[in-house]
């Protein structure tokens, strides 16, 4: 069953630049279908339009067009019903400096109408699994980063909601942190049976945690599809072969020429080919005959970043 | 219930980080004592001239207004650096009712002008206020309705500019005036010498006759028009308050 539909869900700004206003499309026309109990990434460069979509589909800002189904419910015209339903982390922060870590969560969970001893046990439980142990007290401006940011997590969790969406929930943790937290996700879901719908910039969390990947570029969601399929997408694996010196480069690429379309930098030539493996033994003897000898031979199974650069063509890392 | 619920519960959290960080709260008060004990005396041989029997008892009043109007209508300043943090917005994006979140906000000033005008009147009274108990009170509670509407207007200016440098001029660009021709430091009136075109334009200033309300009702006098007025003007910026507060707490792109 699908929790999450949007069609055609569109947001435009408009600025002041001086006298001149100006109009921004944050996002152009957005269609999304999202089935219960899935985890979904929204991976794009910055500015492509996640947060703003998110906003849109949490009820915090209103669509300039198009509509959208969360949990059911539509977000222009049920929004407390939809904001009953979902629990939200937003890209910046949501806790006053002064406040009390705990209190800070615990009030959330009360707006969300739970019990007071229920949001407390599940506050402090949270603060347990997400290694914010002994901070109950602290002020929040007293926590590190990414402390504070895994209080983000816990107040956007305590009411155990059964649909999340987190706007980039691992930005500025470390890799043990963001490990940790990858597992509490996919925790939630064996749990609950939750659904989280997440953004990210991270290719390899995006690869790690999600099952499905939605890749916006420019406010309009560029593809859709598994991290294997769209990595099949892009034509195969990348074989890189280092050649010792300059005379060897020529030699070399009329060997990898057999197996496709070569690339060469410097001394490096490349191909791309299906299935790198089975060809690496015939590819080494060709070498030998030609009396060319590899200074190194490199084969990388294409990445999401090489998913994202044969979309776009910019890769993702240039604007992360 | 549930209402009820969730006003509390913003209400709680607004008190808990005012009290843990008390500094305005006392410099709110510590302006009015100011004025009690540096220009109380100055008005004491005008009091005659000006039509008053006690100059505290006059002036007391004054100051409770004044009181009601600023600690509450800077209080969207707060509201500016809470959205900065977020907490809005994961306030928002809970069920919790718009009107809640703003009421709780609302009910923190009251408690808090509340607790200021009681100090303010004691203090009175050690400088030689004198005048009804009962009326004080009605007079303390038209102060906290007004603060209640300013309040309101000031955290919903606060949701719709977002910024302390938009708001900073606004706020002294209104009040300024209002302290001034609402009489609330020295009565405008042809007793007190004040030119007709100054007359005229306090006549406009709602403000004006809730301090002269709140002066009546210190004396013991209810039964006044002036009495009528100002609860009537009270009451009617109450409600324009509230509702300018909740109409914009309730927009769903704040
Ligand atoms: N309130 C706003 N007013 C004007 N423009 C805005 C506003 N919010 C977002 N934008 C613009 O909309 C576009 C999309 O922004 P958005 O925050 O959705 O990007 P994002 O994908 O979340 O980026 P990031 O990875 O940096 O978080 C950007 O060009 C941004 O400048
Ligand atoms: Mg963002």
């Amino acid at each position: 069953m699908s929790v999450i539909t949007a069609r055609q869900l569109a947001r435009t700004f408009s600025t002041k630049r001086g006298r001149e206003r100006s109009e921004v499309i944050a996002v152009a026309g957005v269609d999304l279908d999202v089935d219960e109990g899935e985890i979904v990434g929204f991976l794009g460069p910055n500015g492509a339009g996640k947060t703003t979509t998110l906003r849109m589909l949490t009820t915090l800002l209103k669509p300039t067009s198009g509509s959208a189904q969360v949990a059911g419910f539509d977000v222009a015209t049920q929004a407390s019903e939809v904001r009953r339903n979902i629990g939200y982390v937003s890209q910046s922060g949501s806790t006053s400096g002064d406040a009390r870590a705990g209190e800070e969560v615990v009030d959330h969970g009360l707006l969300y109408g739970i019990p007071r001893a229920q949001a407390e046990r599940r506050g402090r439980e949270l603060f347990e699994q997400l290694e914010l142990d002994g901070m109950w007290e602290r002020a929040p401006k007293t926590l590190s980063g990414g402390q504070r940011r895994r209080l983000d997590i816990a107040m956007g969790l305590v009411h155990d909601p059964t649909l999340v969406f987190l706007d980039e929930p691992t930005t500025g943790l470390d890799p043990q942190a963001r490990a940790n937290l990858w597992m509490h996700i996919s925790d939630l879901r064996q749990r609950l049976g939750s659904t989280v719908f997440l953004t990210t910039h991270y290719l390899d969390e995006a690869d790690a945690l999600c099952d499905r990947i939605l890749v916006i570029d420019h406010g309009s969601i560029v593809a859709s599809g598994t991290p294997e399929a769209l990595k099949r997408e892009v034509s195969g694996d990348l074989i890189e072969l280092t050649v010792g010196s300059a005379d060897d480069v020529a030699a070399a690429r009329r060997v990898l020429s057999a197996l496709g379309d070569t690339t060469i930098d410097q001394l490096v030539i490349s191909v791309r080919t299906p299935t790198a493996g089975r060809e690496l033994p015939g590819l080494i003897r060709a070498l030998d005959a030609e009396g060319v000898v590899p200074e190194a031979v490199e084969v990388r199974r294409p990445t999401l970043d090489d998913v994202f650069l044969n979309l776009t063509g910019r890769s993702l890392r240039e604007g992360a | 219930m549930r209402f009820w619920n969730e006003t509390f519960v913003v209400w709680r959290r607004q008190m808990r980080m005012n009290l843990r960080n008390p500094a305005w709260v006392i410099i709110g008060l510590t302006q009015p004592i100011l004025y009690l004990a540096l220009f109380g005396p100055l008005l004491e041989p005008l009091a005659a001239q000006i039509g008053a029997d006690n100059a505290y008892t006059f002036f007391v009043p004054g100051l409770l207004v004044q009181l009601g109007l600023f600690g509450a209508l800077f209080a969207g300043f707060g509201l500016i650096s809470e959205w900065r943090d977020g907490v809005i917005e994961a306030e928002r994006v809970t069920p919790a009712s718009r009107t809640a979140l703003l009421l709780g906000r609302v009910l923190r000033d009251v408690v808090l002008l509340a607790v200021q005008g009681i100090v303010l009147i004691a203090i009175g009274f050690l400088f030689g206020l004198r005048g009804s108990i009962g009326g004080m009170l009605f007079g303390l509670l038209l102060v906290i309705l007004l603060g209640a509407a300013c309040s309101a207007g000031s955290n919903a200016l606060a949701l719709t500019v977002k910024s302390e440098d938009v708001m900073a001029p606004i706020l002294n660009s209104i009040s300024l005036p209002v302290l001034l021709l609402a009489g609330i430091l020295l009565p405008i009136s042809a007793r007190s010498g004040a030119p007709d075109w100054l007359i005229i334009a306090s006549d406009f200033i709602p403000v004006k006759y809730v301090v002269n309300a709140v002066r009546e009702v210190f004396t013991g006098v209810f039964a006044s028009s002036a009495v009528l007025w100002g609860s009537v003007w009270t009451v009617v910026l109450f409600a324009a308050g509230l509702y300018v507060g909740t109409r914009t707490f309730r927009k769903e792109n704040a």
